[in-house]
């Protein structure tokens, strides 16, 4: 019996890219999906019972950190990868802020070689740099970059400030077929910032960050897209105002897309000093709420979700971003920014579907079909479940409630500000490239 | 009550004259947001008597003998770190004092760990002051031991808030319809915040008069969302003294102009100074106060810091007994 083979047997098949949303089996044989129906049978291969659950293509997350080389005590490639999986994502693309930073084809060979090593059970894409060191200064040399296997060119926290030389690492990617991916940020607008620059900054003494430091860069970006020809993604949208952006970036018929995260879609500022499961606390200066760009406020919310409904944003990222419990367990101003996101993903975002915000096929397609149609099918990532697609699937249980607890997470990083929290939407099993990935204690595979 | 009325009347008096403090719930004080005003109310009556104390010649009473409390300050302070320290010697408490800047810290121990040092040392009250928001509110998460926030970044300074509202009672008795300013940078002040929270329940106005670039974009639905109805903005500072009864400039920092948030120094002399003109602007009478250290000739006029509307010094003195009724209320509290 091989490993890699595997017949999933009534599930419900959601596959966007598909419109496809019905009772059927999936045979897998060799890593490939072999074919879908109904009543298959197969012999010597394993079977699963998927009476009930939810089986989808892979998720597939365009930001995350898995910090390695350089922050192991953070996480790691490998401890990254298990995390992924138990998150159901099958395909993550890391991002270049590790050290060295990917700026160079040695980094992103050394990054593959020990993805290939250690993290065999999801795809892991790496992003290569804009610049070198990401010091905005001088282009990387991008050409050997994308030869070596990067999927696309960001500077991530430490965004180009300099138009003309983004402008430049624009025309090249451009040249190369591969997106820029730009953590939009006016650095010198935010600079001393830590959360959003609304009642809340006010309230605990912090310095904001307006809304304005992220959109003057969206905008500045979309014109020199506009002007190079080349696939921008913005990615992690906070604002109102970055959603109108690309919808009028869009509706011109630019090669925009972008990117929102779960946090972004569901908390707002308030989460700094208000927990909603630990409401016996003095004044909270909640570090794990601590995020860039931060937590804005429910109109941002809603302008977000209305993006995801009308297609302007494409992807749902998590920008998985662990930390060690030091680095957020000390003052809020000198905190780590950001959360750890692959495990709690798909139980956060399930909460704008039980609420009725946005469909169940939405959150499927942000999290499959979006993001692989900005990967542009490269090394094989095609977000579907169709005959011949190597075999990436998710399988769900979407009535299922559980509850984070950090000490259940895979990642190195247990900094979320979900830790405590019920949600109702579970990933059951991840299966890549025919191979189980992750599979949740309750579920047995029959041989 | 003068300070010189309480030293006469003090004279020849024995111990503190026991009080009923079942209304204080305090294990903290980090800011006035959850003071009653019970709670200030009684902080104030237990400083009335503890100012009588301080008029005497020998001031030192034994109510916290065996207690021992630290001040681990994180940033330079003169004025706030001898006030909590006589405080505490007053009461006959121990105190220990901790340089943080040059000590654990700059070995690279954590604020948590530096403070777990202290409660393993059997601290019974921490006093802490420190460069970031939110640092004794953290303290205190992680923490059996007491925490009184002496300044935390732009937060709070709760001890400073209570000191401004008890030296205005004493001078003007009921302040209720009273109005009172705050001129100058409010974005950075600890000061002005505690105030905004601590006046809320005593009936005064408060008009914060910063230049616009002092002051958080959220101030104004801040506000609204914490339901601060008494606190309105307004730019103009000859018309925010109109009628004033108290007012209070804010120390300008000078670093403030480099980095571009005031265009020059001169223009905010002449914008935001307060000086005997435009003191004419408010009642007669009114009341000046400065939170201290004043850059003379900045944010306040030698003639105005020095002349018959201050009450610069009394915040001084009555600093003293704030923080003796603070350190015994958190003791007590602590033993019951």
């Amino acid at each position: 019996m091989k490993s890699n083979s595997l017949l999933i047997k009534n599930a419900r098949v959601m596959d966007p890219a598909n419109s496809q949303d019905e009772i059927s089996d999936i045979l897998i044989e060799g890593g490939v999906i072999k074919q879908s129906g109904r009543n298959l049978t197969a012999s010597g291969v394993a079977v699963f019972d998927a009476t009930g659950l939810i089986a989808c293509p892979g998720f597939i997350d365009l930001h995350c950190h898995l910090r390695e080389p350089g922050f192991e005590d953070k996480e790691t490639i490998a401890s990254g990868a298990s995390a992924a999986a138990h998150g159901g994502f099958t395909t993550i693309c890391c991002m270049p802020n590790t050290q060295p930073p990917l700026d160079s084809a040695s980094a992103i060979d050394y990054v593959n070689k020990i993805a290939a090593r250690d993290a065999a059970r999801v795809t892991v894409l790496p992003v290569g740099c804009i610049t070198r060191g990401r010091a905005g200064q001088e282009i990387t040399e991008m050409i050997e970059l994308a030869e070596a296997g990067c999927i696309g060119f960001s500077d991530d926290g430490s965004p180009v400030s300099s138009a003309r030389v983004m402008s430049i690492a624009m025309e090249n990617a451009a040249g190369l077929g591969l997106p820029v991916i730009d953590h939009c940020e006016d650095l010198e607008l935010s600079r001393g910032g830590h959360i959003n620059d609304g009642w809340v900054a006010a309230r605990l003494g912090l310095k904001g960050i307006p809304a304005a430091a992220e959109e003057s860069i969206v905008a500045r970006d979309i014109a020199l897209a506009e002007m190079t020809g080349v696939r921008l993604h913005v990615t992690h949208l906070s604002t109102q105002g970055s959603v109108a952006l690309i919808r009028n970036a869009k509706l011109k018929g630019l090669k925009v897309t972008a990117d929102v995260t779960p946090h972004h879609l569901t908390l707002t500022e308030e989460r700094v000093i208000n927990n909603p499961v630990k409401t016996d606390t003095l004044l909270a200066y909640d570090t794990n709420a601590k995020v860039n760009p931060p937590l804005r406020t429910a109109a941002d919310i809603q302008a977000l979700i209305q993006g995801l409904n009308d297609g302007t944003i494409d992807a749902i990222a998590t920008d998985h971003a662990p930390h060690t419990r030091e680095e957020k367990l000390c003052e809020f101003e000198t905190a780590a920014v950001g959360i750890s996101g692959f495990e709690t993903a798909f139980g956060v975002l399930m909460t704008l579907v039980n609420t009725g915000e946005i469909s169940l096929n939405t959150l499927i397609a942000h999290l499959t079909a979006g993001p692989a149609r900005i990967l542009n099918n490269r090394r094989g990532i095609s977000g579907t479940i169709k005959p011949s697609a190597r075999a990436d699937i998710v399988l769900l249980d979407i009535n299922r409630e559980w509850l984070v607890d950090v000490r259940d997470m895979l990642s190195c990083g247990k900094n979320t500000p979900f830790d405590g929290y019920t949600l109702k939407g579970m990933v059951v099993a991840t299966i890549h490239g025919g191979e189980v990935a992750y599979i949740h204690q309750s579920v047995r595979i029959s041989r | 009550m003068s300070l010189y009325e309480a030293k006469l009347s003090a004279a020849g008096q024995g111990t503190l004259p026991p009080l009923s403090i079942g209304s204080w719930q305090h294990k903290h004080v980090l800011d006035l947001d959850d003071f009653s005003r019970e709670e200030i109310d009684l902080v104030f009556e237990i400083a009335d008597g503890m100012v009588e104390i301080l008029a005497r010649d020998v001031k030192k009473v034994p109510t916290l003998r065996g207690k021992t409390i630290a001040t681990m300050f994180f940033e330079p302070s003169t004025r706030t770190r001898a006030s909590f320290e006589l405080a505490a010697k007053y009461l006959g408490a121990d105190t220990v004092s901790l340089d943080a800047v040059k000590s654990s810290v700059a070995k690279g121990e954590s604020l948590i760990d530096s403070l777990r040092t202290l409660q393993a040392l059997e601290i019974d009250t921490i006093i802490i002051r420190h460069p970031c928001s939110g640092a004794a509110c953290i303290a205190a998460q992680h923490l059996e031991t007491s925490i009184i926030n002496a300044g935390d970044g732009c937060h709070a300074h709760p001890s400073q808030g209570l000191l401004d509202i008890y030296t205005m009672k004493r001078q003007l008795g009921d302040l209720s319809g009273k109005k009172m300013v705050i001129i100058g940078d409010i974005m950075h002040s600890r000061v002005a915040r505690s105030n905004i929270w601590g006046t809320r329940t005593f009936g005064i106005s408060v008009v914060l008069c910063p230049p616009p670039t002092l002051v958080q974009h959220g101030m104004s639905e801040m506000i609204e969302r914490c339901g601060l109805n008494h606190v309105r903005i307004e730019h103009k500072l000859d018309a925010a003294l109109e009628d004033a009864d108290i007012i209070m400039p804010l120390r300008l920092q000078k670093e403030r102009q480099p980095s571009g948030l005031i265009p020059s120094i001169r223009e905010y002399i002449q914008q935001y100074q307060l000086n005997p003109k435009r003191l004419l602007r408010a009642r007669p009478g009114a009341i000046v106060m400065h939170p201290g250290p004043m850059n003379e000739g900045i944010e306040i006029s030698h003639d105005v810091a020095y002349g018959s509307n201050s009450l610069i010094e009394q915040q001084v003195t009555n600093g003293v007994a704030i923080r003796m009724a603070l350190l015994y209320l958190i003791s007590g509290g602590k033993n019951r």
